[in-house]
């Protein structure tokens, strides 16, 4: 390159840094431009929890014949109704039962189960059937879904975290991980991220692969600006405990409290892998879980957002009715899950707790199909094309959402 | 230095077949196929998984070991062994001649996708897909098809008479042979009759259980015979859908993702025709003049093992410290021998995100030890998965970059941006983007330290990405 060229190309490289690209204005006409639209916060429990522990159905000799060890004891117990009590360790989400925004679901799983962590996490992120292999979540295809022609920008899904779960990831359209906007904003503005970010490379060719990468680059910058700008209103936020997942909570408090058009948070908390010594370990997770949502709630409920926003938590498997050798348990199949918030409509207990007779090689029997609640969120609280984003028509769970 | 210049045919080609390693000089594409063959004609199996010793024999009075401890143990030798098969394979990729077979090798994991938990099936496998990998498909299928990782991971220890599993004649079908749609659930069923029987013994040997095989009549693919598992698979080859399945997914994974029915049905009608010579495939393919003129409308977005092998090949440089290499690959996606399910790893766009990006574009400088990497792999949820160090620490491969700055040493600064952009990228960065990577610095004074630099930006860039 003469010596010419490369200040004439100088030249142009500043002035096309002022000159912004459409794409990058589009996010005032996001999915939720509605301050007041819905907010769908999942919580994923890694590692597979056990559900017997967590929900307990202390009427059943079962439960203790097969758990010597492990079985919570009676007089510990925080009795829910005459069939279920919850984990002592979850004393801070029976206040919020008590408070009439809990709804347990029990026996939630689906044909066929695998017991294997990763394959099952794959089948609850992209609700797919135990035999089908598909590379786009749930959560991503709603994305898709949300808006045909419209853009979408990363950050209308929000991931808790440095990477991001297949279940954010969609065929047009990915959610965005980050920890914090802080973080977020630093990484695109490290090094030349930000710089080439402003660099113009939009084609409307589908299968230019380098203008897709850039305008990747370009809708990440974007986001991180306008989380970053945007999510910085101060307020005055309960205290969380200073765990990861307190912290993680205390972000997304933030976030929809200052109105970013964000519609789905997805946090995870891992090590409910509990072959081993499981009372301790389980017992200090479950408390790390329910006292950082129960600060949470309350939190959303002094800033005025529970009501729009619902927290749905999972765990890919739950685990077998009896006790191992090593006082654990080993992986299994149904398992209870959690919604917590949205308006106020009295706790409940969905359904029948779990049948210890008839089990499956040990473990329990499904009697709710996860998707049949994927169907419900979808459809009843987010308002979206149920069929569309799980690819079959499933009937939904009456009178859950 | 004459003939500095590398053609970008060459570059092309061994972008794609070579993990853009770099000829010394400028050479024909005759010359340099004839040498990516050649180098790759030899296969040495990669061997770090130790035979497996028997546990000591109880003397009198000792304790019994708790049985779950013992398996513990075993399980936690088995990962750091996958660990060490990963590392030693990472760094064939990354240093070995033979890289065409590495390559391939890579392709086939992924279309053979196989995760399973015991280190020497591991081993076993990976060294068949090796040594098969330029060789003949059909003597690979039947190989891959007969190893016990492949058999235990689609539950074919399972298949019996009476009491058929008939998870591995299906994938059999839809993944490895024919693709979905080309066969019914009737061949399924069938074909599972078939395999009943086949499995592995204690010594991890392939095992035909005769007493479990169902040897009564077959219909499968409008055959019948009182087939066995090795019938199946001939006849599956006999299916011209076959050479068909698999050059198409070589196409997409080597030429472009948007398939030319045309070259697609000339290529895989010679393959068939060759039965099944993968090499005469491959070599069909990187001379045809479409694979040169389409080059730069053919982007492809590199696998994670293909970025971090090509920042080492092109740089000829290895990981210094090697625990980072599992770390890399669990955050950009793509862990060997860790596949996400039987189908590989889905590959193209599904690579990147917002944050698999970033990190694309951190890596080389955390590489070159410019930068340190706070980013955090997820967790698997798995309590015995702990092989993976959260952060990826002294990543640090160990450049000589005198040695890289000499390759250019006989072009003017001026023209080193654009020169080094030729050399190291398949698409031409816009000139926006060729400001931001010279940045504002207009006098050199260390050419070796101007010339690092440049070359790191340039492998951060978004076009990087394109292989």
């Amino acid at each position: 390159m003469k010596r010419r060229d490369f200040i004439r190309t100088s030249l142009l490289a500043t002035a096309g840094t002022m000159m912004i690209p459409q794409f990058l204005k589009a996010h005032e006409a996001g999915i939720s431009a509605d301050p007041n639209g819905k907010i769908l916060v999942v919580i994923q429990l890694s590692g597979g929890n056990d559900g017997l522990n967590t929900v307990i159905p202390y009427r059943n000799d079962i439960y203790y014949r097969e758990r010597p060890v492990l079985a919570i004891e009676k007089e510990k117990i925080l009795t829910l109704n005459d069939e279920i009590a919850l984990n002592p360790a979850l004393e801070s989400l029976r206040r919020l039962y008590d408070d009439g925004r809990v709804r347990i679901l029990n026996n939630v799983g689906y044909p066929n189960p695998d017991r294997s962590h990763f394959r099952s996490m794959d089948i609850w992120q992209t609700a797919s059937n135990a035999d089908q292999y598909l590379n786009t979540g749930w959560l991503g295809r709603y994305l898709d879904s949300t808006c045909a022609g419209c853009e979408i920008k990363p950050h209308h899904m929000l991931e808790i975290d440095d990477t991001l779960s297949l279940a954010m990831k969609g065929s047009k359209a990915n959610g965005l991980a980050m920890l914090d906007p802080q973080k977020l904003y630093r990484q695109t503005k490290n090094g030349m991220a930000g710089n080439l970010a402003k660099t113009i490379h939009h084609s409307e060719d589908d299968h230019d692969q380098v203008s897709y990468l850039y305008k990747t680059l370009a809708d990440t910058e974007s986001s991180a600006d306008y989380l970053y700008q945007k999510g910085q209103v101060k307020g005055s936020y309960s205290d969380y405990p200073d765990t990861e997942l307190g912290k993680s909570l205390k972000t997304i408090t933030e976030l929809i409290v200052s109105g970013v058009d964000t519609q789905v948070y997805y946090v995870s908390l891992s090590g409910f892998d509990t072959h081993v010594g499981q009372r301790n370990q389980q017992d200090k997770l479950l408390k790390q879980y329910a006292d950082a949502v129960s600060v949470f709630v309350d939190d959303l409920k002094k800033q005025g957002q529970l009501d729009r926003t619902m927290i749905m938590t999972f765990s890919e498997f739950g685990r077998r009715v009896k006790q191992n050798g090593s006082n654990g348990t080993d992986h299994g199949t149904a398992n209870n899950v959690f919604l917590i918030g949205g308006p106020p409509r009295g706790s409940l207990v969905y359904n029948e707790a779990p049948n210890l007779v008839d089990l499956d090689g040990g473990d329990l029997r499904y009697t709710l199909d996860f998707r049949d609640l994927y169907s419900s969120l979808l459809k009843d609280w987010l308002n979206a094309d149920d069929v569309a984003v799980l690819g079959k028509s499933f009937s939904g769970l009456q009178g859950l959402v | 230095m004459k003939d500095l210049k590398i053609s970008n045919d060459v570059l092309h080609l061994y972008r794609r077949a070579g993990f853009g390693g770099l000829p010394d000089r400028d050479i024909s594409i005759k010359k340099a196929l004839s040498q990516l063959f050649h180098d790759s004609e030899n296969f040495t199996p990669i061997e770090t998984v130790s035979k497996e010793s028997e546990p000591p024999l109880m003397s009198e009075g000792m304790m019994s070991p708790d049985p779950d401890a013992v398996k513990k143990e075993k399980m936690k030798k088995n990962r750091e062994e996958i660990r060490e098969l990963n590392l030693a394979w990472m760094s064939k990729m990354a240093k070995a001649e033979t890289i065409l077979r590495e390559r391939m090798s890579l392709f086939w994991h992924g279309h053979f996708a196989c995760r399973v938990q015991d280190s020497a099936f591991v081993q076993s496998y990976l060294n068949t897909i090796r040594k098969n990998a330029l060789g003949n498909f059909g003597e690979m299928l039947m190989a891959v098809s007969k190893e016990p990782a492949m058999l235990q991971f689609l539950n074919n220890q399972q298949n019996r008479k009476n009491k058929p599993n008939e998870n591995f004649a299906r994938e059999v079908m839809e993944l490895f042979t024919l693709g979905r749609g080309n066969y019914t659930e009737k061949d399924v069923k069938e074909g599972a009759r078939a395999f009943t029987g086949w499995g592995f013994n204690t010594k991890g040997e392939f095992e035909f259980r005769e007493k479990v095989h169902d040897s009564d009549t077959k219909n499968f693919l409008g055959k019948t015979g009182n087939f066995q598992g090795e019938d199946i698979i001939k006849i599956l080859l006999e299916q011209k859908q076959t050479a068909r399945f698999i050059t198409a997914k070589i196409y997409r994974n080597f030429v472009s993702e948007i398939p030319d029915e045309k070259r697609i049905a000339d290529l895989s009608e010679d393959f068939y025709k060759s039965g099944y010579n993968i090499s005469q495939l491959m070599h069909n393919i990187f001379t045809a003049k479409w694979f040169y003129d389409d080059a730069s409308k053919n982007m492809l977005i590199k696998s994670p093992v293909e970025l971090v092998i090509g920042i080492q090949r092109t740089l000829n440089a290895d990981f210094i410290n090697k625990d980072p290499v599992l770390y890399i690959q669990k955050v950009l996606g793509q862990i060997l021998f860790y596949p996400p399910n039987v189908a590989g790893w889905p590959g193209g766009r599904n690579w990147i995100d917002s944050s698999s990006l970033l990190f694309r574009m951190q890596l080389p400088n955390l590489m070159a030890g410019v930068t340190t990497q706070k980013i955090q792999a997820k967790e698997s949820g798995d309590v015995n998965d702990q092989t993976v160090k959260k952060k990826g620490e002294n990543s640090k491969i160990d450049v000589d970059w005198d040695q890289w700055a000499k390759r250019f040493e006989t072009i003017d600064n001026q023209k080193l941006p654009d020169f080094l952009c030729g050399t190291l990228l398949a698409v031409k960065p816009a000139p926006t983007v060729m400001a931001v990577i010279t940045g504002k610095e207009t006098a050199v004074a260390d050419r070796t330290q101007y010339i690092r630099k440049l070359t790191l930006a340039i492998m951060g860039l978004p076009e990087y990405q394109i292989s």
